[in-house]
């Protein structure tokens, strides 16, 4: 599979990562290098198989639909770069 | 008290309960160490050395008080990829500038409470995305080996490249580690230590900076397979935190671990001889094979035929994981903010500056593969693929009790020498990636030297929970191996 320099620029803004001309650029080659290598599982026979979802068989732990943690804002909010009242603070949002 | 550094864990463990030397001295013999050797190395990237010795006093106060836990006074140093207390916590990466977690790693706690003192953290790969510890934010860490007649440095493998070199240097008695697709074994095997990685969901990954969660697993770097075992004990448990830490009793492992490996059963993979297979490591594999007869083993070969597509099911499943993981880090909630005319672009500023190229080249990777119309393709696509290599593996298991391998197809390289392309660099993990696509314990034991006079290590794969057989087993190579060289001490 090849990617262009505008599928790079596409899936960089979905990504949330500004990028460089010069990034862009390298990024195409290795990207594209890099799913060209990946296709070679398309030999692989994968009919009737089930995706793997856990590594190890076990069930998921029920347990009481009650608030077992919390109550400390300031702890969560303590490593922002900008907090105020316990608040995030980020650019403005809505006009 | 230059001698108290070359005790293994074990050893230590006598020592300070006969009252021969104190945690403190011992700890104190550690940090002086580090100072000396750490330019050179750099393998800790950040020390802590006065909360070392206030941990080790407080050690010294409950051996005084017959109330010692398995590692008491034990200094460690941890992989910076767990979050410690209070503790700066980088992860490798620029991003996390001045994080300092409110709360600790799962890991780390049952490391203090079962006695153990912290050095400080250890350099690695950023986000552990590396087999060279050469994308570290804090600059490559040096691997204390050379070659023979030599001084090129050598990278000591990643991405736990700080935990092999601090240990294989002695400047600390064992690391924490991290493994998604060899970084515990692969280091572990360039630095001439013993590298565990133990079953998905043994050891809680709770507060562990995540890289691709269904793979992750945390494990210890030792000179020994005895402290290995010490280190697992307390570093596994069963953890509510983390759903997928598996709800199983801890066994006791150096109980386990008695006895003789008489009547066991190891299979060859034979997918795993690759075509142009250096001669050493296959001589060093052939050693193992004969290792293991002389001591009651039977020797099968067995086939795992979808061993070559590990590798690149791993980079589709490894980072889709890591672009959702890292979509965290956004300048709002910890670390690295840089401003924007408005807040997409101060998102996508902070991670520009914030991530270095690898890790960028695995988030667009995973973000790709995970975009509209590809899902079916890429990751659900590599997902059975994984169950294939899983199923090759549950009937190699039907007919042997574990599995021998080399752990690399090389030794260690020199710095700069694979970074320009990806895919080399890749290729590494040849050996090891197959294991933690099916979830399985493995462990890399120091096996042997190449002729540019570097150690070499070769591979265990054990079936699920069973660590015990696989540190008895690799018991056989470390006492088969006999006493290997130590590297020089150039650093200090």
């Amino acid at each position: 599979m090849q990617i262009n320099e505008a599928t790079v620029r596409k899936i960089a803004h979905l990504a949330r990562i500004k990028v460089t001309d010069e990034e862009a650029k390298s990024l195409e080659n290795e990207l594209s290098s890099i799913l060209e290598w990946v296709e070679q599982l398309n030999e692989v026979d994968t009919n009737d198989v089930e995706p793997m979802t856990s590594a190890v068989e076990t069930s998921m732990m029920m347990r009481e639909d009650v608030v077992t943690d919390g109550g400390y804002a300031g702890r969560v909010t303590k490593n922002a770069p900008l907090s105020e009242d316990n608040f995030f603070v980020v650019p403005k949002v809505v006009e | 008290m230059k001698d108290l550094l070359e005790l293994s864990i074990a050893d230590a463990r006598e020592g300070l309960s006969q009252g021969d030397f104190s945690a403190k001295e011992y700890t104190q013999s550690h940090i002086e160490e580090i100072e000396a050797a750490n330019d050179a190395l750099n393998a800790f990237i950040l020390k802590t050395p006065e909360k070392a010795l206030e941990m080790a006093e407080k050690s010294d106060e409950r051996i005084a008080k017959g109330e010692a836990g398995i590692l008491e006074g034990i200094p460690l140093g941890i992989k910076d990829l767990f979050c410690t207390e209070g503790v700066g916590t980088t992860a490798g990466s620029h991003i996390l500038d001045g994080f300092k977690p409110t709360y600790s790693s799962t890991v780390n706690t049952n490391l203090w409470n079962a006695g153990a003192v912290m050095l400080g953290k250890l350099n690695l790969d950023e986000f552990a995305m590396g087999s060279s510890n050469e994308t570290s934010y804090f600059g490559p860490c040096v691997n204390p080996w050379r070659r023979k007649d030599d001084q090129v440095k050598l990278v000591p493998g990643g991405s736990s490249g700080g935990s092999a070199s601090a240990v294989a240097a002695h400047l600390c008695a064992g690391a924490t580690a991290t493994d998604t697709g060899g970084s515990i074994r692969q280091p572990a095997a360039f630095t001439g230590t013993v590298g565990l990685k133990p079953t998905y969901g043994r050891v809680s990954r709770w507060g562990i900076v995540a890289f691709a969660s269904s793979l992750d697993q945390a494990g210890p770097i030792t000179r020994t397979v005895d402290d290995a075992a010490i280190m697992l004990q307390a570093m596994a448990s069963y953890d509510e935190k983390d759903t997928t830490s598996v709800n199983l009793p801890v066994p006791d492992y150096q109980e386990q671990m008695a006895g003789k490996i008489k009547g066991l059963t190891i299979g060859i993979p034979k997918e795993y001889r690759l075509d142009g297979m250096s001669d050493e490591i296959e001589a060093l594999w052939q050693q193992g094979i004969d290792w293991y007869k002389e001591a009651g083993a039977k020797i099968v070969e067995v086939s795992l035929p979808h061993t070559k597509y590990a590798l690149p099911a791993y980079y589709i499943v490894a980072p889709a994981e890591a672009s959702s993981n890292l979509a965290r880090y956004d300048g709002v909630k910890y670390g690295l903010r840089v401003e924007g005319d408005d807040i997409i672009s101060m998102y996508e500023n902070t991670r520009a500056e914030g991530f270095g190229a690898e890790v960028k080249r695995r988030i667009l990777m995973g973000t790709y593969v995970l975009s509209a119309g590809y899902y079916d393709a890429y990751y659900l696509k590599a997902q059975k693929v994984r169950t294939r290599i899983k199923q090759d593996f549950d009937e190699a298991f039907e007919k042997v009790d574990m599995l021998l391998t080399p752990t690399t197809p090389s030794p260690a390289f020199a710095e700069g020498e694979k970074s320009g392309d990806p895919l080399e660099m890749y290729l590494n993990d040849i050996f090891t990636v197959t294991v933690n696509m099916a979830g399985l314990p493995g462990i890399s034991v120091p096996a042997g030297m190449s002729q540019s006079g570097l150690p070499l290590g070769l591979q265990l794969i054990g079936k699920p929970f069973d660590e015990g057989n696989l540190l008895k087993a690799a018991r056989v190579i470390e006492q088969s191996a006999g006493e290997l060289p130590e590297p020089e001490r150039w650093w200090s």
